[in-house]
C-alpha cells in the first residue's frame, strides 16, 4: 500500500508558520522590467555547482524541480512532479512526471532527464558541491568512488515515471529533491555548452537567460511556456553586477534601481529607515538563520562544560541585536524560530554576569583566562566580537579578537586545535532546506568535526548522532510530528553541552523601489531569497 | 633598438615567471582551502576529496606549478574554480574596461598635472604656485574610496550630470576618470614643476629671452620638452600602478574591469583568477616601462645618441 505523505506534510508545516500578512493587499500584475542590483558577479548558473546565495536564487528560477515550496513560505508542494507516492518503509519514491513541462529548447521533459541531471549533480568530474544531499540514494558510493557514472538507485520505467530506491529510510528526501542541485537540465544544452553551462544555462524554470553581459549585466526574461499559469509576474529583470550597496541604494532612492539585492548597508540604516519613504523601501523578512559563537571542545579551557556555560550566560545578546540595528532577536537555541522543530518553550540560558563568574570559579577559573575570538573582517562582525569581547572581560576572560578574511576563519575552525571560539557572522548557518536535520551534522555532528569541517566546536556526541539517525529514519508521514519532536529535543539536548553560544537569528534586509509589490514574504523567502517567480510591480 | 627590444622580451619572460613562482607558492601557503571555499557549508569530507582530487590539489606544490607553467606556455591560464570558466576569457572580456579606464585617467592626470606644474613653476614662489603645491598634496594623499564617493556624490547624485555607476557611454567613464586622474595630477604636477623650474634657470632660456621672444613661446616651445622627459618615464611606472589601483575605482563605479574580478577571486580564494589578473598586470607594468623606454629618445635625442 503506498501513501501520499504531502497533505499530512503540508498540514503539519502550514500549522508552524505565522498567517502572511500582507498577501491579500493587492493581486500581482502581470508585466513590469525591473533592475536588480548585487555587488559580486554572478559565478556560475550551473545549478549543479552554483551555491551563493545570490546565484541560488537566480537558478531557482531558471530551472525547476520535481518539489518546490509555496513562494515565501516553507511548505514543500510538487513542481516538475505532478504527483508522487512514497512506500511504507520510507525506502521506494515514485514520481509522477507533469505532462507537457517543456524546456526552454523546446523539448518536453522525460524522466530520464531527471536521471541524467542528478547523476551529473553526484558525478565527481562535476565538481558540485551538493553531491552529499543525495547520499541516501543506492548507489551512491559507487558514483563518488568513481566505480560508475549512473546511480542505481534511480530508474525511468516509462517517460513520465521516476522511481527512487534509497538505501535507507531519509525523512529529508522529498526537500532534497527541492534543493537547486536537484535542478532538471537537458543533457544536449550541458554537451552542447563544452563545460560552459554555468555561462549558457538551459532550464524549465520560470526565467530564460537572455543576455549576460560579463562582469555587467544578466538579462532574464519570463519564459512564457513555463507549466504554471501566471507566474511568473515580472516579464523581465536585469540584474547589474559590481554595484558597490551604497551606490545601489542611491541609485534605488532615484528611481534607477528596484531591488539593491545587498541590502543596506549598516552605516546608511537609520537614515533610510527615518527617511518618507523607509517604510516602504526597506523590507526584511525572517530567514532560517542562527549566528553563534562556537566553543572549541577541544581546545583548553572550552573542553570544560562549565566554562562553555559560563560563556553562555556572559554574552548580552541583546547588545548584539542593537548593532544589528535591530534586525536580529536573541537565540536561544541552535535552531532559528521559522524551523521546524523549534521549541518555543526553551529559554536556555539567560544573560546572569555574576552566575556565569560563579560557573568560573568553580571551574578553577576565577581570574578568568586568555582567549582569541575569531571574526570575518567586514562590518558590522568586528565590532559585533568586540561587544563579545567586552562581555566576556566583564566576567575576566581575556580574548584576543583575530578579524580575518573569511575564508582563512573558515580554515581556521576547520582545523583541529585551531580557533578556541569563533563568532559566525558573516558566514552563519542559514538552512540549506526548511527541515532541522539540516542543521545537525555539518556544524554540530560527528560527521562535521574533521578537518576542513564546518563543526567548529568539534563538537561530537554520539549519543546524539544516533538519535538524529533515527529521527531522519521517520519518514511515515503519520510521525513527522514525532519527527520534529525528536528534532526539537536533540538541539535543546545540545545546549546542556553548550558546544555553541547561540545569539541572534538575524533578519535579512532587501531594499526595493516603492514601485514593487507583495509581501516582504517574496523579497526574503525563506528557501531562496529574492523570489523572481514571485515578485511583481504595482500598477 | 631591435638588440633592446629583445633584451627586453627575454627580460619579460624571466620577470613574468619569477611572478608566477612566488605568486604561486604565496597562494598555495595561504591557510584557506580552494576545496573547500567551493565545496561550501553541506558539502561531505567526501565531497571535498572528490573536489580536491579533480582540481589536482592533491598534487604536489611542484607539479601543480609545473603543470600551470605548461599551460601559461600554451596560452592557456587554466579555469576558474569557482566559475568554471576560462580564466583567458574572463580577464579578455574584462581587460579592454580597464584599459579604456587606464587611458582616460592617465590623460586626465598628465594634461591636469602638466599644465599646474608649468603654472606652479613660472608664478614660483607666488600664491599660484603655493596653492597648487597645497592642492597637489591633498590630491597624492586622498583615499582614492573617499575621493571617488566625494565626486559620485556631487556630481553623479546631486548635481546628475553623469550615470552614477557603469559602463558603456564616454559619460560614464568621467567621473572614474577624474577621479583617477585629479589624484594622479600631483604627482605630475610636482615632477613638472622642478623639472621646469631647472630648465627655467638654464643658460639656453636666457639666451632665448635675451633674443626678445614672447615667454609663451620660450615656455611651451624650448622649456616644456627638455622637462618632459622624467613625465615619460612616470607614465610607465603609472600603469603599473594604475593596474593595483583601479580596483577601488571599478568597486565604486561598478567599472566591470579586472580589479573587481580580482576582488572577488581574493574572496573565494579563486587561484586560478588570481594568478592570471597578477600576471597580466606584471605583463603591464613591463609592457609599460618598455613603452617609456622606447618613446624617451624619440623626444629627447641625448639619449638616442648614447
Amino acid at each position: 500500500m503506498f501513501k501520499s505523505w504531502l497533505r499530512n506534510s503540508t498540514v503539519a508545516t502550514a500549522l508552524m508558520l505565522a498567517p502572511l500578512p500582507g498577501f491579500a493587499q493587492d493581486a500581482p500584475k502581470q508585466g513590469g522590467d525591473i533592475v536588480i542590483t548585487y555587488k559580486d558577479d554572478i559565478a556560475t548558473l550551473d545549478p549543479a555547482i552554483g551555491y551563493d546565495w545570490v546565484n541560488w536564487s537566480m537558478i531557482k528560477s531558471l530551472f525547476s524541480r520535481l518539489m518546490d515550496y509555496t513562494p515565501g513560505t516553507t511548505e514543500l508542494v510538487p513542481s516538475l512532479a505532478e504527483s508522487f507516492e512514497v512506500a511504507p518503509d520510507g525506502l521506494t519514491y515514485t514520481f509522477k512526471l507533469r505532462k507537457g513541462a517543456k524546456f526552454t529548447n523546446g523539448r518536453e521533459i522525460v524522466a530520464a532527464d531527471v536521471k541524467y541531471s542528478i547523476e551529473r549533480a553526484v558525478d565527481p568530474k562535476t565538481q558540485g558541491p551538493g553531491a552529499g544531499f543525495f547520499g541516501a540514494i543506492k548507489g551512491f558510493d559507487d558514483v563518488t568512488g568513481g566505480k560508475t557514472t549512473t546511480l542505481e538507485g534511480i530508474e525511468a520505467p516509462d517517460a513520465s515515471t521516476v522511481v527512487f530506491r534509497l538505501s535507507r529510510p531519509d525523512a529529508t528526501f522529498l526537500h532534497v529533491l527541492a534543493v537547486n542541485f536537484a535542478s532538471v537540465v537537458p543533457k544536449e544544452a550541458v554537451e552542447a555548452a563544452a563545460g560552459d553551462f554555468g555561462k549558457k544555462p538551459v532550464g524549465s524554470g520560470t526565467f530564460i537567460l537572455k543576455d549576460w553581459t560579463v562582469g555587467q549585466s544578466l538579462t532574464f526574461e519570463r519564459n512564457p511556456d513555463y507549466f504554471i499559469k501566471d507566474m511568473p509576474h515580472i516579464d523581465k529583470f536585469t540584474v547589474e553586477v559590481g554595484q558597490e550597496p551604497l551606490v545601489a541604494l542611491l541609485r534605488l532612492q532615484k528611481g534607477e534601481v528596484d531591488i539593491a539585492g545587498d541590502g543596506i548597508p549598516p552605516a546608511k540604516f537609520l537614515e533610510i529607515k527615518n527617511s518618507p519613504e523607509g517604510a516602504e523601501i526597506i523590507v526584511d523578512g525572517q530567514q532560517l538563520h542562527t549566528g553563534y559563537v562556537t566553543l572549541n571542545t577541544k581546545v583548553k579551557p572550552f573542553d570544560d562544560v562549565k566554562v562553555r556555560q559560563a560563556v553562555n550566560m556572559a554574552i548580552n545578546k541583546e547588545r548584539i541585536t542593537r548593532i544589528l540595528n535591530g534586525r536580529a532577536t536573541p537565540a536561544n537555541q541552535p535552531l532559528p524560530p521559522l524551523m521546524p522543530g523549534y521549541d518555543k518553550a526553551f529559554t536556555g540560558y539567560a544573560f546572569d554576569v555574576e552566575k556565569a563568574k560563579a560557573l568560573l570559579a568553580e571551574a578553577g577559573h576565577p581570574d578568568g583566562f586568555e582567549t582569541i575570538l575569531y571574526s570575518t573582517n567586514t562590518d558590522p562582525q568586528p565590532r559585533i566580537a568586540q561587544a563579545i569581547q567586552q562581555d566576556l572581560a566583564a566576567v575576566g576572560i581575556k580574548a584576543e579578537v583575530r578579524a580575518l578574511a573569511q575564508a582563512n576563519v573558515i580554515a581556521a575552525g576547520g582545523t583541529e586545535g585551531e580557533a578556541p571560539m569563533i563568532w559566525s557572522g558573516g558566514m552563519a548557518w542559514i538552512a540549506d532546506f526548511p527541515d532541522p536535520s539540516n542543521f545537525y551534522g555539518p556544524i554540530l555532528g560527528c560527521s562535521g568535526a574533521v578537518q576542513g569541517g564546518w563543526n567548529w566546536s568539534w563538537y561530537c556526541n554520539e549519543d546524539l548522532d544516533a538519535r538524529a539517525v533515527a529521527a531522519d529514519s521517520m519518514s511515515d508521514p503519520a510521525k513527522a510530528g514525532e519527527r520534529q519532536a525528536a528534532w526539537g529535543k536533540i538541539f535543546t539536548d545540545i545546549m546542556a553541552d553548550a558546544p555553541w553560544v547561540p545569539v541572534t537569528n538575524e533578519r535579512r534586509v532587501v531594499a526595493k523601489s516603492p514601485r514593487m509589490g507583495g509581501a516582504g514574504e517574496i523579497y526574503v523567502d525563506p528557501t531562496r531569497v529574492i523570489n523572481y517567480d514571485a515578485i511583481y510591480v504595482k500598477q | 633598438m631591435v638588440f633592446l627590444l629583445l633584451r627586453r622580451v627575454v627580460q619579460t619572460a624571466l620577470i613574468l615567471l619569477g611572478v608566477a613562482a612566488i605568486t604561486f607558492l604565496l597562494l598555495y601557503a595561504l591557510p584557506a582551502d580552494p576545496a573547500r571555499m567551493i565545496a561550501g557549508r553541506s558539502a561531505t569530507a567526501q565531497t571535498v576529496a572528490n573536489i580536491r582530487r579533480e582540481l589536482g590539489l592533491d598534487q604536489p606544490l611542484l607539479v601543480q606549478f609545473w603543470s600551470y607553467l605548461q599551460g601559461l606556455f600554451q596560452g592557456d591560464l587554466g579555469r576558474s574554480y569557482a566559475q568554471k570558466t576560462d580564466v583567458g576569457a574572463l580577464i579578455a572580456a574584462r581587460l579592454p574596461a580597464t584599459l579604456i579606464l587606464m587611458a582616460a585617467g592617465i590623460a586626465v592626470e598628465v594634461v591636469l598635472g602638466v599644465f599646474l606644474g608649468v603654472l606652479a613653476a613660472v608664478r614660483r614662489g607666488g600664491f599660484v604656485d603655493r596653492a597648487v603645491m597645497m592642492a597637489s598634496f591633498v590630491g597624492v594623499s586622498a583615499p582614492q574610496f573617499v575621493a571617488a564617493l566625494l565626486l559620485l556624490y556631487v556630481f553623479a547624485v546631486t548635481l546628475a550630470w553623469f550615470p552614477m555607476s557603469g559602463f558603456g557611454t564616454p559619460a560614464h567613464v568621467v567621473l572614474p576618470a577624474l577621479t583617477l586622474g585629479v589624484l594622479g595630477a600631483g604627482w605630475y604636477a610636482r615632477m613638472v614643476r622642478s623639472a621646469m623650474i631647472d630648465v627655467l634657470n638654464q643658460d639656453y632660456v636666457r639666451t632665448a629671452r635675451a633674443k626678445g621672444l614672447s615667454s609663451a613661446r620660450i615656455i611651451f616651445r624650448h622649456a616644456l620638452p627638455n622637462a618632459l622627459l622624467p613625465i615619460i618615464a612616470m607614465i610607465g611606472i603609472d600603469i603599473g600602478q594604475f593596474m593595483s589601483g583601479v580596483v577601488v575605482v571599478e568597486a565604486v563605479y561598478g567599472w566591470p574591469g579586472i580589479g573587481q574580478l580580482a576582488w572577488q577571486a581574493i574572496q573565494q580564494v579563486d587561484i586560478p583568477i588570481i594568478m592570471g589578473v597578477t600576471l597580466v598586470s606584471a605583463l603591464a607594468i613591463v609592457l609599460g616601462n618598455l613603452l617609456a623606454d622606447i618613446l624617451a629618445p624619440l623626444v629627447d635625442p641625448r639619449i638616442r645618441a648614447r
